[in-house]
């Protein structure tokens, strides 16, 4: 189980919680699984082709996971996941 | 082009006003100001301190009501305002100027003729907005967002800076008498987080780029309750460029020139300056005319420029920027889909300029014209002589460059590919003899 980390603007989603556990063995499976857990932030998170949706960039171990290997990076127990929102800045 | 320097009016300390907007202010503001909607969706939401659209997570933006603003936003109305950007107040996401704010904008547009020979475009402006009040045009949506944090009520500003801002938040937050927290990459030149200390500012180095620094603010924005002003104040904030464009237009006799040319970081700023000549000609203080925009990244870190040339508006990040530009040192920037969008509809272009070209453009600039950029500006003008060899900027045009910050923020970067000390004469002992020794062996 990684820990994924909610900002507040997808709490009303996770009513209200900050830190979710989540299993999966990879960025995909946790996104999956976070999705699964809380249905309603499927809007906000994945996009109509199944991927991440492009205004949410995710963090692991506050990585880019672009910088990995996007959603197919490896996930380990100790991992922590973070998703933000891809606008802000400059 | 006439041969005088064209400005708006000379600047005057503005009217006092008290420090919470009128109730006719905000009655007058809630007519012209909207609300937010989502740049992506569409989605309306209530005007808020909200970034984030809560249905799809695009970003929210101000919304207003342009009919209630043509009919009140008149040439004439902004003649008869004090220079600064709040004389076109009615197009700005505020309820009114804040009690203490600082002069911010009425900078000049700048014929720039011997440049212009030199980069070879016929007829050349530079907007020099390297003299706000911290020295860059950051001024320009750090007051917005001051502004808008005082009409909230929040206790203190903040933001994420790769410097420019870092001063910019400083002074703003200043102004309005309210304290600031500035983020910044821990190798920062020391010019400029001198800066943002003289302000009373708090500075935080982070280790790490501009993107780890911006990724932090975003976890910790909505936690402090405090403004940051380019990620919870964003949707304001980022309405403070578009100032630039309704200078240039006025300063022009209220027309639009034919190319306009910005450096891009974020993106931010280079979107809201289109913008603006959207506006002007939506409200009818323009003749709407197409406007090419060209931007410029530096080749050490130009997503953008990248997703050009290579014609997509998918964005790769840039992990490690490597590049003298720190002001432009986005790896991920926010804007930047819609930066490839109006430079590719437009027949504009994103051009990715070497640092050697930058710090040459900088001395071409300042010798010829007596301006001095910081590193963004010598970008810009890369650009324009880029736009121009790719045939952007054709015979004729008139194009406005953006030059968005002042040399001294980066004073080393001037000499980068020239030898140790060139123009500098050795240290002379204090006769004329030396004097004249010295002549002599120099010329």
């Amino acid at each position: 189980m990684s820990t994924v980390r909610i900002p507040p603007t997808l709490r009303a989603a996770t009513g209200g919680e900050k830190l979710v556990t989540v299993p999966g063995g990879t960025v995909r499976e946790v996104i999956q699984g976070l999705v699964a857990a809380h249905p309603g932030l499927e809007a906000q998170l994945i996009a109509q082709d199944g991927d991440l949706n492009r205004f949410v960039n995710a963090f692991l171990n506050d990585t880019d996971v672009r910088h990995l290997q996007a959603l197919e990076t490896p996930v380990g127990e100790a991992d922590t996941l973070v998703l933000l929102p891809a606008m802000a800045g400059g | 082009m006439t041969a005088s320097t064209l400005t708006t009016p000379t600047r005057t300390a503005p009217a006092p006003t008290s420090d919470a907007p009128s109730t006719s202010a905000a009655s007058a503001a809630a007519q012209r100001i909207t609300g937010m909607a989502c740049r992506n969706c569409g989605l309306a939401q209530p005007l808020a301190i909200a970034y984030v659209c809560p249905a799809c997570f695009g970003p929210l933006e101000v919304t207003y009501d342009y009919d209630v603003i043509r009919a009140s936003l008149t040439r004439d109305v902004i003649a008869s305002r004090a220079p600064g950007i709040w004389r076109y107040l009615e197009l700005l996401p505020v309820d009114a100027p804040p009690a203490r704010s600082l002069p911010v904008g009425s900078t000049p547009l700048i014929p720039v003729d011997r440049l212009g020979a030199a980069l070879g475009v016929d007829r050349l402006w530079i907007k020099d907005d390297t003299r706000n009040p911290s020295l860059s045009f950051k001024d320009r949506p750090a007051a917005i967002a001051a502004a808008r944090a005082v009409e909230f009520g929040l206790p203190a500003l903040a933001c994420a800076s790769t410097g420019n801002l870092a001063g910019a938040t400083a002074a703003a937050a200043a102004a309005v008498g309210l304290p600031a927290y500035v983020f910044i990459p821990a190798d920062l030149e020391t010019a400029k987080v001198d800066h943002a200390l003289s302000y009373g500012a708090t500075v935080v180095p982070i280790d790490g780029t501009y993107d780890d620094v911006n990724r932090l603010c975003l976890e910790i924005a909505d936690e402090t309750g405090w403004g940051f002003i380019n990620i919870n104040l964003r949707p304001f904030y980022a309405e403070g460029s578009k100032t630039l464009a309704y200078e240039i237009a006025e300063s022009l006799g209220w027309r639009s020139p034919d190319v306009i040319v910005a450096p891009v970081a974020s993106g931010a700023m280079f979107t809201r300056v289109a913008r603006g000549f959207e506006e002007l000609a939506d409200i009818g203080l323009i003749e709407r005319r197409p406007i090419r925009f060209v931007g410029g990244q530096a080749a050490g870190c130009g997503p953008v420029a990248t997703a050009f040339e290579a014609g997509t508006d998918v964005i790769e990040p840039v992990r490690e920027p490597d590049t003298i530009v720190r002001s432009l040192a986005i790896g991920n920037p926010a804007d930047g889909r819609y930066v490839v969008e109006v430079a590719r509809e437009t027949g504009g272009s994103v051009e990715s300029i070497p640092d050697d070209v930058t710090a040459g453009a900088i001395r071409d600039v300042a010798r010829l014209e007596g301006i001095f950029p910081e590193t963004a500006g010598g970008v810009t003008l890369g650009a324009v002589a880029a736009a121009r060899r790719r045939g952007v900027i054709r015979d004729d045009d008139e194009v406005v460059a953006l030059l968005t910050g002042n040399g001294l923020k980066t004073p080393d970067a001037r000499s980068l590919g020239l030898p140790d000390g060139q123009g500098l004469a050795p240290v002379l002992k204090p006769s004329l003899s030396a004097f004249e020794a010295w002549l002599g062996s120099a010329s």
